[in-house]
């Protein structure tokens, strides 16, 4: 079967001090699903934006279907077929599945919504994919999961020809990710052209055909997925030798420095666990399973229904996330775009937003020379990839946004740093140079605390990992004795860890 | 690298020049130094006001009680000196009740969660009533001469009111650009939550910024009472509508989070000038209206249908 859906000639997009986009053609065909990688800011997400028509390229062509598209817009790409699955997903929290499916093109009956047909017409879609989700169910209800196959289903009862997805792994559990891959293997089975985005290479090698490589916007090469390995991919990615992936690191067990006692809220049940000096402990669980809420709650975040946090020892007394920052505790959140960065402000407004005081003097006057100075530091630490700090932070790519996150938190002094999901959305060598730094701030003795959903990572980089099931504390493990599928077992509820 | 400059940002700062050139040319007396003083004098209020009102809607909020802050404050200020207080204890009497107002609004809208503008909306109503009630329904007489400075009186050939109103924009700018306290309120208005999960006490600057305002309300409110001679129980009505216009006009993004002081100030003065032009030219007060409120609309569709055409736009 040789049939090429879509085409794209030397499309180029530039923005002020970058070219995003450096005169990328590629074709699509029917049935295959393609993958392109690339190391953040790439311009994997411009590259789709321009086919979709969610921005205009600076110059070249969209063939679909051997017809030219001229003055490309979202409603036209969508109209024809083209569909996208975005990591920040557009779907409308109070209303139920089946108007978010039919949103904006309601089947009506007369002047009324025809809600019969479209419950039935949704759940035909729904079992087909082999999901099993009342048509009414509201979004706002349903887990990060279960909204992603939601914008699958929209894409689906469009029927589109293309489908984007841009990082649909990301925010999905492993249980998850295997229903995705499901139905990835459907809708190629269908004949959809698929793009598969990912940052997760093993994914690549489960579910596409071919995978594409992108490097600082230009389209470096196109392989077959069959006839290369994931060394080959990262040394297309990053045009250089990465070494080992996790950087070795020798615990040596000091003084006890966080102690969380009997923590409960609506979420989470009766937590007890302890944190020592230069130690990274991870934490395990299935989404839901209350790793966030724990980070929340001795954050300061969330209300807390009884429970005692101490830091050396000594009861901190915390109602607000203010408090834990002032008794050294800080959070680098899991949703970047809510909770982490703030969007509309610059690079170097964000880096120092959660310590500026200790860039002013007493009168609250910002020190811009000793500010610059820092997020200078930062920038090039993390390789944030931008022409100037004054940027702002939406107009990072993904990946680039979240290591401004980090930044933020790694410029404190906090004793204690809790980091949900930190490498989500990051390239496999911007990866490697978290971890490192995780390591060093480990080695100047600070307490860190990884949630992670990517099992290599948490096995890689934790000294103790805790496992949760439902809210509650299910199992410990050492790095020594630490596998795959103790930790799935305890994160499934199965059996107490026996010490 | 060629560095754009981006052109829209003077958008509002050409309207002006060309309003200034127009009237320059039609009419013999704006362009005085008398009439220029004139303008300024006029955009005083409405100027001091504007700046607590960009602190507040930067946070993403508004404040529609200002001109009824300013009543209460007229008339406080003026009864109290009218009965024989001394004026600088009867100002600190109006303007606590400024500050206080600031923490009623700060109040409604953090613990109670209600939208500033239904907040402000109430206490706009409630204040213009009790302005009214505070001077019997009549203005207020008996101001002392020797108060009469701070709002006829001049520093060099500047009108007091405008060196007043040039200090606020100082410092507001001060404070917005280089202070730590700044940063918190444009992080606030763009990104509450992120905010708060970096630390920053989000209700405390929410009461900070009310407060900021009410007490600008007040001060405007003792300055109209020096410079009419009396506390009129209407003093500042609908001014929130100018004060509103005049920071929209200068570019603060109504969600919060992005504007700056030198488009407010812009803002401002576009305001003066044309209200001041168009009395020159004796278009009746009715068109004034009129204009005034097209100008905001033109003012806001303009920089929408650039934005639209910067995003299609070949940007090199
Ligand atoms: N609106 C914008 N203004 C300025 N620069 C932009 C804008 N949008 C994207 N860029 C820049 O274009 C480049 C490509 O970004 P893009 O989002 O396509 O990267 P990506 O490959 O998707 O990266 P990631 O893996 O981090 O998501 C980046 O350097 C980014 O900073
Ligand atoms: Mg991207």
């Amino acid at each position: 079967m040789n049939s090429t859906v879509l085409e794209l000639k030397n499309i180029r997009k530039l923005y002020p001090g970058v070219v995003a986009l450096d005169g990328v053609s590629m074709s699509f065909k029917k049935g295959e699903v393609h993958a392109i990688v690339g190391e953040n800011g790439a311009g994997k997400s411009t590259f789709i934006k321009s086919i979709t028509g969610a921005i205009e390229p600076t110059e070249g062509e969209i063939i679909f279907k051997g017809e030219f598209i001229a003055h490309n817009n979202p409603a036209k790409s969508l109209e024809m077929g083209i569909c996208a699955v975005y990591q920040e997903f557009n779907l409308i929290p109070y209303l139920n599945v089946a108007e978010n499916i039919f949103y904006g093109r309601y089947k009506t009956k007369g002047i009324f919504v025809d809600y019969e047909s479209m419950y039935k017409e949704t759940k035909e879609i729904l079992d087909d994919l082999g999901v099993k989700i009342d048509p009414r169910t509201l979004v706002k209800d349903l887990t990060v999961g279960y909204q992603q196959i939601i914008e699958i289903a929209k894409s689906i009862s469009r029927r589109a020809k293309v489908i984007i997805m841009d990082e649909p792994s990301a925010p999905l559990t492993n249980s998850e990710l295997i229903y995705l891959f499901k139905i990835v293997a459907k809708l190629k089975e269908r004949g959809c052209a698929i793009i598969y985005i990912s940052h997760r290479l093993e994914e690549i090698f489960e579910i596409c055909d071919k995978v594409t490589v992108f490097r600082d916007g230009k389209y470096i090469q196109t392989l077959s997925v069959a006839e290369t390995n994931k060394e080959e991919l990262i040394t297309l990615m990053v045009n250089r030798d990465l070494g080992e992936q996790f950087p070795p690191k020798q615990l040596v067990k000091k003084d006890k420095v966080l102690e969380v006692k009997g923590l409960n809220t609506d979420v989470i049940k009766d937590i007890h666990f302890e944190a020592y000096e230069g130690e990274i402990l991870g934490f395990a669980g299935l989404v839901g399973a209350g790793r966030t809420e724990i980070a929340r709650a001795v954050f300061g975040a969330d209300k807390i229904n009884g429970g005692e946090i101490l830091l050396n020892g000594k009861r901190l007394n915390i109602h607000s996330p203010k408090d834990a920052i002032a008794s050294g505790i800080g959070l680098i959140p899991e949703d970047r775009k809510q909770h982490g960065a703030l969007l509309h402000m610059s690079i170097q407004e964000n880096t120092t937003y959660a310590h500026l005081s200790n860039f002013a003097n007493k009168f609250g006057m910002i020190d811009f020379k000793k500010e610059i100075k820092a997020v200078n530091e930062y920038k090039e630490a993390l390789k944030i990839k931008t022409p100037f700090i004054s940027q702002k932070v939406k107009n990072l790519s993904g990946g680039n946004q979240q290591k401004v996150v980090l930044a933020k938190w790694l410029i404190t002094d906090c004793k204690v740093l809790i980091f949900d999901e930190p490498t989500r959305g990051i390239d496999v060598g911007a990866k490697q140079e978290i971890y490192q730094l995780m390591i060093e701030l480990a080695k100047q003795g600070k307490v860190i605390i990884m949630i992670s959903s990517e099992m290599p990572e948490l096995l890689g980089m934790s000294d103790r990992i805790i496992v949760m099931h439902e809210g509650r504390i299910t199992g410990e493990l050492y790095r020594e004795d630490a596998t795959q599928e103790k930790i799935l077992s305890m994160a499934s509820g199965g059996q107490e860890e026996v010490k | 690298m060629k560095k754009k400059i981006d052109w829209s940002k003077y958008g509002i700062l050409a309207a002006l020049i060309a309003l200034i050139v127009f009237f320059s040319i039609v009419t013999d007396s704006f362009l005085t130094s008398v009439n220029i003083m004139n303008v300024l004098r006029q955009v005083a209020i409405i100027g001091m006001c504007s700046v607590g009102m960009t602190f507040v809607i930067l946070t993403g909020g508004i404040d529609l009680s200002v001109g009824s802050v300013i009543g209460v404050s007229a008339v406080t200020a003026a009864t109290l000196m009218g009965g024989g207080t001394h004026p600088v204890l009867a100002c600190l009497a109006a303007l606590v009740i400024g500050f206080v107002v600031g923490l009623i609004n700060g109040a409604l809208i953090n613990e109670l969660d209600m939208f500033p503008m239904i907040a402000t909306l109430g206490m706009m109503t409630a204040l213009r009533g009790v302005a009214y009630l505070v001077s019997g329904g009549k203005p207020v007489y008996g101001i002392p001469k020797s108060f009469l400075f701070l709002g006829q009186g001049y520093i060099s050939y500047f009108p007091v009111p405008v060196i007043i109103m040039i200090i606020v924009f100082i410092l507001g700018f001060i404070i917005l650009n280089k202070t730590v306290f700044g940063r918190t309120v444009y992080g606030t208005g763009g990104n509450q939550e992120a905010s708060r999960l970096s630390g920053v006490s989000v209700k405390k600057v929410k009461y900070q910024i009310y407060a900021i305002e009410g007490i600008l309300a007040a001060a405007a409110g003792i300055i109209l009472v020096s410079r009419v001679n009396s506390g009129q129980p209407a003093a500042g009505q609908s001014y929130e509508m100018d004060i509103i216009t005049a920071c929209v006009l200068g570019g603060v993004s109504i969600n919060g989070g992005e504007g700056k002081i030198t488009g407010v100030i812009v803002g401002v003065l576009i305001m003066g000038v044309l209200t001041n032009g168009m009395i020159l030219l004796n278009v009746n007060e009715f068109w004034q209206w009129v204009v005034k409120g097209a100008v905001l609309i033109l003012a806001v569709a303009l920089d929408k249908i650039s934005q639209k055409y910067k995003a299609k736009v070949k940007t090199v």
